[in-house]
């Protein structure tokens, strides 16, 4: 009986945290929480606002978005990847939002044309080598990636994956479907194994020999450029990065961002965390937290990323990358890449 | 379901337990319903696409998987509760509980730790190299840690001790009158175990085993990572990655009826038969002394799945964690996601008990098939992937929520929005939809082996049907009641898809922070938190462990 009490007073308390109507915003992020908790702490500290989080994968939270409709408790939605945003946008879970500050800080090409959501850190899908058997000057496109010189020689992380989603939308966009299919057939012929793993894997079996090249995003090469881990750094350091498509359309991008939902009922709350999120204090700790770009070009980029050097990202809007995800995942399914 | 051919004659079951059953059974099996709901929806041509690319791969592995995992868990479980229940060889006592061990290790953080010793970048592969001046993966060959036969391997380790602990309690449970009967009937032990103890203990079994399939075919996680393709790792990518929430359930649901099916199959291949125990004398199960190359065999055979399914991966946690500093891995909020993970587990695992106890007990006494039925399907939940179910439970709760903040409003004028989803209410219902299978089938299995005459005499006595539980089956089966506790203990400790999807904010468990980390490819920092869900999962195994030794009806207190 004392356990039931218990429970009735957990019960109790849960209802009533639930129903606390200070200045808050509710959040429902895909983002890891030791990547967004900083950030949030400056806005609680900043504003006097608190911000109630509850963490999880991004298709989680979009189902309990759906089945909460407009009681939902969230005000904001944040993803790590593009598919995710938009297929918030189109499961009518967000909504638009006008904001000049946004509309300055953040680059046309990162945002929601109609303002249902804003990017707000940036990252590069790049070729990363092995610097002992691979010469920068081999490397050029992702096109040449399935030229039979390659063979045997790629590892990439499954099709699973929103990035590789992201990236196949892209060349979809590019290319066209059919060329496009032809481009994932030739790298699921080149690939040295299975697709396995995460893309911190892929970097770290370039630095062991098991392939010559990697298909990875930038931050995770950062962060084991910066890792407390030796055996990270002393692999980063085997490996190069190589920003493709240099002389054509530009390595590709794609953004973590957020959206205010549907069911907003701190919207003023919401609206000024997410300028807050666009603002430079905020942009400055997302660029230093994770390694990624900034999506406000006057904030400064880490250390680590500075040294890469500068280099030009693809141009097309980041909204095309969700809306072809799905044909991309049918391609990824018919060509065998897992 | 196990049959209960003799009726109740004379003694009518009161009303109530039909209608308490019923209840409850529809409560836990409304979520298993939405899902199915979804094969009736139209999907266009999602499922053209799948059966002409991928469908067959998902269906192939699966069954793979299942028929591995089955095999090895069986001869593992059964294998090594028998040594410990009948014979004594050096160790084996303390084998009787380190066997339970790997139960408090989540699958996936087994998989983590495996890869990173096994890996091509790994510790192991790494120093071959160097011994042998090997340069690439070319130069030699190492079995791939990242396959099938790995998934495999992982899950028979982690989940063999859902067969060991139903065994070993029916062992526990047996006469001993009945094996020595067969003993002066001319059986040797090794037969007396095949035609005696083996058959009488078939339903406990078969229910272990029937956990570890379904344990399996909900994994997502480790054959994720293993870069196995199964049905659960497709309606993922169905859902997520086609966007096709639908066709992903509609995967979900096919899922669910293959798990009926062979849930079906087994209740069929029982038949009519059914084993109770005679008689109500027991005393101290004799053991068979093993000494010698027997006595080496038995403590090899038993003490591999230990070290393979708990001293390795513990060892390999201890290891990230003290990698990363014993300060920066239990500091901060540690002790409160460690407290969020233990209040969840005890209510869930107590709640899930009380359940199963009244469906099970309700169906006995009114074995019929509707009865039959819905606590089946109530127990669908477990084998369905964690988050298809957690998608199912949040459609009728929201919409309970709606009616009940309707409700509210319409009383005092002001909506006090959803009340029940993202608590912890929330949370341990859907607990409940997803483990209640673990405690019905072990209560279930352990209820039938109570023989109907006793029952009658308290009957005859002048009890009443909670009397007769109280008095009778409780007593009886406070064994099993304990396991199925257990089981479900250290299963909500280890959950995470409906955890992640249900929870409140700002609320933490240590699997989610786990998965967290993991997921974010920083395994180290993982360390902490997985070697905390098994060491908070280890004070229940062992505590229980001494009960279900102690449960032996008769063994003195």
């Amino acid at each position: 009986m004392r356990l039931f009490s218990r429970l009735a007073l957990t019960v109790a308390a849960c209802l009533a945290a639930g129903t606390v109507s200070a200045a808050e915003v509710n959040i429902y992020s895909a983002r890891k929480d030791h990547l967004l908790k900083p950030v949030l702490d400056a806005f609680t500290q900043e504003t006097g606002i608190a911000v109630n989080l509850l963490s999880a994968d991004a298709t989680q939270l979009l189902e309990r978005l759906k089945s909460e409709g407009k009681d939902s408790p969230a005000d904001m939605f944040i993803a790590t990847d593009v598919v995710h945003l938009h297929a918030a946008r189109a499961a009518d879970l967000l909504q638009p939002v006008t904001s000049t500050v946004l509309e300055q800080a953040i680059p046309t090409q990162y945002r929601d044309p109609q303002g249902y959501w804003f990017g707000l850190s940036a990252r590069a899908r790049v070729i990363f080598y092995a610097k002992d058997r691979v010469k920068p000057a081999e490397l050029s496109t992702f096109e040449d990636l399935v030229s039979p010189k390659w063979k045997g020689r790629i590892c990439v992380r499954s099709s699973s994956s929103t990035y590789n989603q992201s990236l196949l939308g892209g060349i979809i966009a590019a290319l066209g479907e059919v060329k496009a299919e032809a481009w994932a057939k030739g790298i699921t012929e080149n690939m040295a194994r299975k697709p396995q793993g995460g893309d911190r894997d892929q970097i770290a079996a370039v630095a062991a020999g098991q392939c010559d090249l990697a298909i990875a995003n930038t931050y995770y090469f950062g962060g084991m450029q910066t890792s407390d881990k030796q055996s990270e750094r002393d692999a980063a350091a085997k490996v190069g990065l190589f920003f493709p498509n240099q002389n054509d359309r530009g390595a590709p991008m794609n953004v973590s961002g957020a959206g205010l939902t549907i069911s907003a009922k701190n919207k003023t709350e919401a609206m000024t965390l997410l300028e807050f999120m666009a603002g430079a204090h905020a942009q400055k700790l997302f660029a230093e937290a994770n390694n990624e770009f900034p999506v406000l070009t006057s904030a400064a980029l880490s250390p680590t990323v500075a040294a890469w050097g500068p280099f030009k990202g693809e141009s097309i809007n980041v909204a095309v990358l969700g809306e072809n995800a799905a044909h991309a995942v049918r391609i990824f399914d018919r060509v065998g890449w897992r | 379901m196990p049959a209960y051919p003799h009726k109740h004659n004379g003694y009518k079951a009161p009303l109530p337990w039909l209608v308490a059953v019923l209840a409850l059974a529809a409560l836990v099996a409304l979520p298993v319903l939405v899902v199915t709901a979804n094969l009736l929806v139209p999907s266009g041509d999602v499922w053209t696409h799948l059966a002409a690319t991928v469908l067959g791969s998902y269906i192939g592995n699966s069954l793979l998987l299942m028929a591995g995992v089955g095999t090895g868990v069986a001869i593992g479980g059964v294998g090594t509760a028998w040594l410990v229940t009948m014979c004594r060889f050096r160790l084996s006592r303390v084998l009787e509980w380190a066997l339970l061990l790997p139960m408090a290790m989540p699958a996936y953080v087994v998989a983590y730790t495996y890869t990173d010793l096994l890996d091509y970048s790994g510790p192991l592969q790494s120093v071959l190299r160097a011994v042998f001046g090997w340069s690439s993966a070319r130069d030699y060959w190492f079995p791939d840690i990242r396959s099938l036969g790995g998934a495999i391997a992982v899950m028979v380790m982690v989940l063999y001790p859902y067969v060991y602990i139903l065994a070993r309690a029916a062992f526990l449970e047996q006469s001993v009158c009945v094996l020595e009967a067969s003993r002066t009937l001319g059986r040797g032990p090794w037969r007396a175990f095949g035609q005696v103890a083996l058959p009488l203990a078939r339903a406990s079994i078969i229910a272990g085993i029937a956990l570890a399939l379904m344990e399996t075919l909900n994994d997502f996680g480790t054959v994720q990572y293993f870069a196995v393709d199964t049905f659960t790792t497709g309606i993922y990518r169905t859902w997520l990655g086609m966007g096709q929430p639908i066709a992903a359930a509609q995967l979900g649901a096919v899922l669910m009826i293959f798990v009926a099916a062979l849930i079906v199959m087994e209740r069929l291949s029982r038949g009519g038969a059914k084993s109770h125990h005679t008689t109500s004398r027991y005393r101290r199960l004799p053991q068979i002394p093993l000494t010698g190359w027997r006595g080496g065999l038995a403590l090899g055979f038993s003490l591999l799945p230990v070290l393979l399914g708990f001293v390795v991966p513990a060892l390999v946690l201890a290891g990230w964690t003290l990698q990363v500093g014993l300060e920066n891995s239990f500091g901060g909020d540690f002790s409160r996601l460690a407290g969020n993970s233990l209040i969840l587990a005890v209510i869930a695992g107590m709640t899930a008990v009380a359940v199963a106890l009244v469906l099970a007990y309700a169906q006995r006494l009114h074995p019929r098939p509707l009865i039959r039925f819905a606590v089946r399907i109530a127990s669908l939940g477990y084998a369905v992937p964690g988050s298809v179910i957690a998608v199912g439970i949040l459609v009728p709760l929201v919409a309970a929520d709606r009616a009940l903040a309707h409700g509210i409003e319409s009383w005092t004028g002001r909506s006090p929005g959803l009340l029940m989803t993202g608590t912890i209410f929330a949370l341990v219902y859907a607990y409940l939809v997803r483990f209640l299978a673990v405690s019905t089938n072990s209560i279930e299995a352990s209820l039938a082996k109570v023989t109907p005459s006793l029952e009658a005499a308290a009957r005859t006595l002048g009890c009443g049907t909670v009397t007769a539980l109280r008095r009778v089956h409780i007593p009886m089966i406070r064994g099993s009641l304990l396991s199925a506790a257990l089981l479900v203990f250290v299963d909500v400790m280890k959950e995470l898809p409906a955890t992640l999807i249900m929870r409140p904010f700002n609320f933490d468990t240590l699997a989610t922070r786990t998965f967290t980390l993991a997921s974010d490819e920083r395994l180290a920092d993982a360390g902490a938190p997985a070697l905390a869900i098994v060491l908070v999962g280890l004070v229940p195994v062992l505590l229980l462990s001494r009960a279900i030794a102690k449960s032996r009806p008769g063994e003195s207190e």
